[in-house]
């Protein structure tokens, strides 16, 4: 079956003051329908701006400079601004990392889902009466699947109401109104308790079985990955290092920069625990030499790696980005 | 917010008021010229019939008793005599005042139609000829003297090209018997559709002249306030979810910019009452503004008095008032 | 971040850092170099001042720009209804304007700070009696408490400077103990406390060097304030006195001849605009670069 989204040689780039950062350098990405699959990175790898990208939504100083983005057949990028928003929230919807600046704080919950449903459902009855009914009984059923209660006479309260889980949940609520093919959820559970964050990993998985949708799940958790994901993304500075089934990547990593951040976590019991940082420094984005971006803190370098290193297949399924690949074979 | 937060924050204005209360008293106490001989003027008094006024006056109290029988007075809209008019003060002052609040109005609606709208464009279109064009444009606005810039529109709009009027509120052909005090209305409510755009042609340049200098500092506080507001991740999600880029840009940001631009607005409307000193006396408009300023010369000083003593009364409730709007447009914020 | 939070010997490098800053600002270093132009012409108005600028000559009543017909060069802008050169009117304003915007921002800026950080770091009833004061002037609109007092003092260049101070301390009083309320907990204070450092001392030695900045920032932007104040209350004839030279006065002058000499009240009011506008880019430039809070 052809992939749901299909990214190929995807450049992002911002334009600061200090130079251009090339934010995402050169990135493929594939999600098959109805599989999750966990994007993982240190903090500023790009995982956030990649799917920024695949959204539109990446603003000045910003500039999606390269590469395709495919969607069921469709390159977005060759999209209009209107039609653009046709796939937002209809067919891709996306979570934002921060859920509690993500709800406008001046609006009713409410009405946040509501315009979500109005922007693309086209069940709802034309007008009247019976669509504002039809509105309702939506938004109650939505918060109803994200487990807050007495939620009828929670629509007409506003986001600081809330206690920061239920505004996560309220957000994966609107994400999920209409019913998306995709979700990309953007560290769902970053600034949640672990028994919050647990119920809300389950809540995803739960609807993705129930929806048949897909899901991009952007966390800094392997443990997470490892319990929802069927396949796992690896980024560091701005390139996809290793992909591969999740199981496969976890018990055998390809590239150095996986291995360094499995081997910082005790097995089997991975989850909750947090990625301990690899020594070193990620190098700065602004004028980064054509080498291998993983080569100032890789203990396995050699001169080989000062050359371009492309995404090399290995094993079934699998690729990564490093020469070793070449003299080990897979 | 509460009645009861909203009694307690009306009851912290009285200390403020009372303090401005005592700074006019002790303003006009210490003004130089006896009132007596003011009042007297050119007329020849025997000293009794004299010292009869001055005790008519109150003037022979002590002062701090005189200040409790003003406070007193005040508080009843009793503010003595118009020297110049022989009239209640507070009398002159109610006939002047529709006049004044007409043009201040005026000149709020035309400051908040036109710089919401330039203010927002500006920050949409950022860094743009436009924005550039802008900013240049507000720094001129709060750089302006405003009693030149009455008297460059007078000089090129009713002298050079004789399309509005020099002065007045109306023409007197076109005027009408008082219903309201305030012309725009009582010329539609005659029916009177000539007059009503005779009014109108009048105000056009005293209100630009007023309104101006608000506009260009409402401006700078919408683009800011929709700048920063624009960068807001729920702006963001807004947009994720498909919605269309009026309802992102009115609905969800618009409504947090105007936050700030509203209170400031509020504040600003104290500044349109000093304004009005300059442009009514600019325009000849016939408001409380050039009373005052005619009334310090005429050395006519209750009325002086009670006017200043009115505008920090209407400045100190235009401040609460932006408070309580403040709280209003912010959920968050609870008094 | 607060430049408040710096500690003294961080403080000199920032301030080199932000004045390259606002040297790298062409527009802000041009329109400071406009306001030097209006001092030097302030101060050195009579070797200027191609005439005398109280000189009546009937003669020369209402004459022309020199550039229209029936001008002449050495009056340069025309002339008033007495006769008098306007350019050489404008030089001599120049030194009104520039006193007074000057005076009563070193005055109110003075006071200002003195009141700001006792209400700031002393707190108490000397906070609250401040406070209150602060509070009750800020009831008044500006123009109009001004306009108060120069009914009751009567006109004047004094009396003008005082009704002006009066109200406009209050504004760096309050950015004064904003910023005290902030510096006064930080490590480098509660350090000279320890050390048993007066109070006085704390104040000046510590907390003031800190806080300068934004002080500076908010005087040059009033600064702009106060001259146009100082030109609408000489509109209103409640200004200096004839026959003085002021930029406000001249435009109220040239208000009964607007039918036949627009160059009366044309030329002294550009050159309000020109130093106030050149002032507040100027500011805003200083703003930009000295305040961090501010950046866009
Ligand atoms: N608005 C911006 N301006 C300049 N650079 C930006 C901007 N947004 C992102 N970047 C750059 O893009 C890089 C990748 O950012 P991104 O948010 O995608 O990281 P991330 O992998 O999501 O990190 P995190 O785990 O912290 O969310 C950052 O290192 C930053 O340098
Ligand atoms: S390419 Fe070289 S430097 Fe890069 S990860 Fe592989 S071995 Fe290390
Ligand atoms: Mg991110």
């Amino acid at each position: 079956m052809s992939a749901l989204l299909e990214v190929r040689g995807l450049r992002t780039v911002f334009h600061t003051r200090a130079g251009e950062v090339w934010a995402v350098d050169g990135v493929d990405v594939e999600v098959r329908r109805g599989e999750c699959l966990g994007i993982v990175g240190e903090s500023g790898s790009g995982k956030s701006v990649t799917f920024a990208s695949v959204m539109g939504l990446v603003r000045s100083p910003g500039r999606v400079a390269e590469g395709q983005i495919v969607f069921e057949g469709r390159d977005l990028r060759a999209l209009s601004a209107r039609e653009m928003r046709a796939v937002r929230g209809k067919e891709i919807a996306m979570t934002m990392q921060d859920a509690l600046t993500a709800l406008n704080p001046a609006l009713t919950v409410g009405e946040q889902i509501r315009e979500a449903l109005e922007a693309h459902d086209e069940t709802l009855p034309a007008r009247g009466q019976a669509r504002r009914a039809a509105i309702r009984a939506k938004s109650v059923e939505m918060l109803g699947l994200v487990g807050i209660p007495s939620a009828e006479s929670r629509l007409r309260q506003y986001p600081h109401e809330f206690s920061g889980g239920m505004r996560q949940r309220i957000m994966i609520a609107i994400a999920l109104a209409c019913r998306p093919k995709l979700l990309i959820a953007d560290e769902p559970t970053t600034a949640l308790d672990v028994t919050i964050q647990a119920q809300v990993l389950e809540l995803i998985t739960d609807i993705r079985a129930r929806l048949g949708m897909s899901v991009v799940l952007i966390t800094h958790d392997l443990g997470v990955v490892a319990e929802h994901c069927d396949r796992v993304m690896v980024m560091y500075a701005g390139q996809v290092v290793e992909s591969g089934p999740t199981e496969d990547v976890i018990a055998s990593p390809r590239h150095p920069y996986t291995r360094g951040l499995l081997a910082s976590i005790p097995r089997p019991g991975l989850r909750g625990q947090p990625i301990k940082p690899i020594e070193g420094q990620v190098p700065d984005l602004i004028g980064m030499p054509p080498q291998c971006r993983f080569y100032s803190r890789c203990p396995l370098r050699r001169d080989a790696c000062l050359a371009p290193v492309a995404m090399r297949p290995a094993g079934e399924g699998r690729s990564a980005r490093c020469v070793l690949l070449d003299e080990v074979p897979a | 917010m509460s009645l009861g937060k909203l009694i307690e924050r009306l009851l912290q204005l009285v200390p403020v008021l009372l303090g401005v209360t005592l700074i006019v008293f002790v303003m006009m106490a210490l003004t130089p010229g006896d009132p007596v001989q003011i009042m007297i003027g050119d007329q020849t008094i025997t000293p009794e019939q004299e010292e009869a006024l001055r005790r008519g006056l109150g003037l022979d109290r002590p002062i701090v008793e005189r200040f409790f029988v003003f406070l007193g007075n005040a508080a009843q809209g009793d503010f003595g005599q118009s020297f110049y008019h022989r009239r209640p003060v507070a009398d002159v002052i109610s006939e002047r005042l529709p006049a004044t609040i007409e043009l201040s109005l005026v000149a709020l609606i035309v400051a908040l139609v036109t710089a919401i709208p330039l203010g927002v464009l500006a920050a949409i279109r950022k860094n743009s000829i436009f924005d550039k064009l802008a900013t240049v444009g507000s720094l001129l606005g709060v750089s302006l003297p405003g009693f030149w810039f009455g008297i460059l529109l007078i000089m090129l709009f009713a002298v050079q090209w004789h399309i509005l009027p020099v002065s007045g509120r109306i023409g007197y052909a076109s005027e009408v018997p008082t219903i309201t005090g305030f012309l725009l209305i009582d010329t539609l409510l005659h029916g009177n559709l000539p007059a009503f755009w005779d009014a109108v042609k009048h105000l056009i340049l005293p209100a630009v002249t007023l309104g101006l200098p608000m506009t260009a500092i409402l401006m700078r506080v919408t683009r800011t306030s929709m700048l920063e507001v624009l960068r807001q991740d729920y702006v963001t999600f807004a947009d994720a979810k498909g919605l269309s880029r009026r309802r992102v840009l009115f609905r969800h940001a618009l409504k947090n910019a105007l936050i700030p631009t509203v209170s400031v607005a509020a504040i600003e409307t104290g500044s349109l009452l000093g304004g009005n000193m300059i442009v009514e006396t600019v325009f000849g408009w016939p408001g409380l503004g050039r009373l005052v300023v005619e009334s310090i010369f005429l050395r006519n000083y209750p009325l002086v008095q009670a006017a200043v003593l009115l505008y920090a009364v209407i400045y100190v409730g235009l401040n609460f008032f932006a408070d309580i709007l403040y709280t209003i447009l912010n959920p968050r914020v609870k008094l | 971040m607060s430049m408040a939070a710096a500690t003294p010997a961080a403080a000199d490098s920032i301030f080199r850092r932000n004045l390259a800053s606002f040297m790298g600002n062409r527009l802000a270093l041009a329109s400071a170099v406009v306001v030097l132009l209006f001092v030097l012409m302030a101060i050195f108005a009579p070797l200027i001042a191609p005439q005398d600028p109280y000189e009546t000559d009937l003669f020369r009543r209402l004459q022309p720009p020199a550039w229209v017909e029936g001008g002449e060069w050495g009056y340069l802008l025309g002339c008033d209804a007495l006769g008098r050169d306007i350019f050489s009117r404008i030089i001599y304003g120049a030194r009104i304007s520039i006193f007074v915007g000057l005076t009563v921002i070193v005055l109110a800026t003075g006071i200002g700070i003195v009141a700001g950080l006792a209400a700031g770091y002393l707190r108490g009833w000397v906070d609250v009696v401040i406070s209150r004061v602060v509070d009750i002037l800020l009831g008044f609109p500006y123009l109009i408490f001004a306009i108060g007092l120069m009914a009751m003092m009567g006109p004047g260049l004094g009396n003008i400077i005082l009704a002006l101070a009066y109200k406009e301390w209050v504004i760096p009083a309050r950015v004064v103990r904003g910023e005290t309320l902030a510096v006064r907990e930080l490590e480098y204070v509660e350090a000279a406390r320890a050390l048993g450092a007066s109070p006085r001392h704390i104040m000046l030695r510590e907390i003031l060097p800190n806080i300068l900045s934004p002080v500076v920032v908010v005087s040059t932007i009033r600064m702009a304030n106060v001259i146009i104040l100082e030109a609408s209350l000489s509109f209103l004839g409640l200004g200096v006195q004839p026959p003085t030279a002021s930029w406000g006065s001249m435009v109220s002058d040239g208000r009964a001849f607007i039918l036949e000499a627009w160059w009366v009240s044309t030329f002294p009011g550009l050159a309000i605009l020109l130093l106030v506008l050149a002032i507040n880019v100027a500011s805003q430039g200083l703003r930009d670069a000295f305040d961090p809070r501010f950046h866009e």
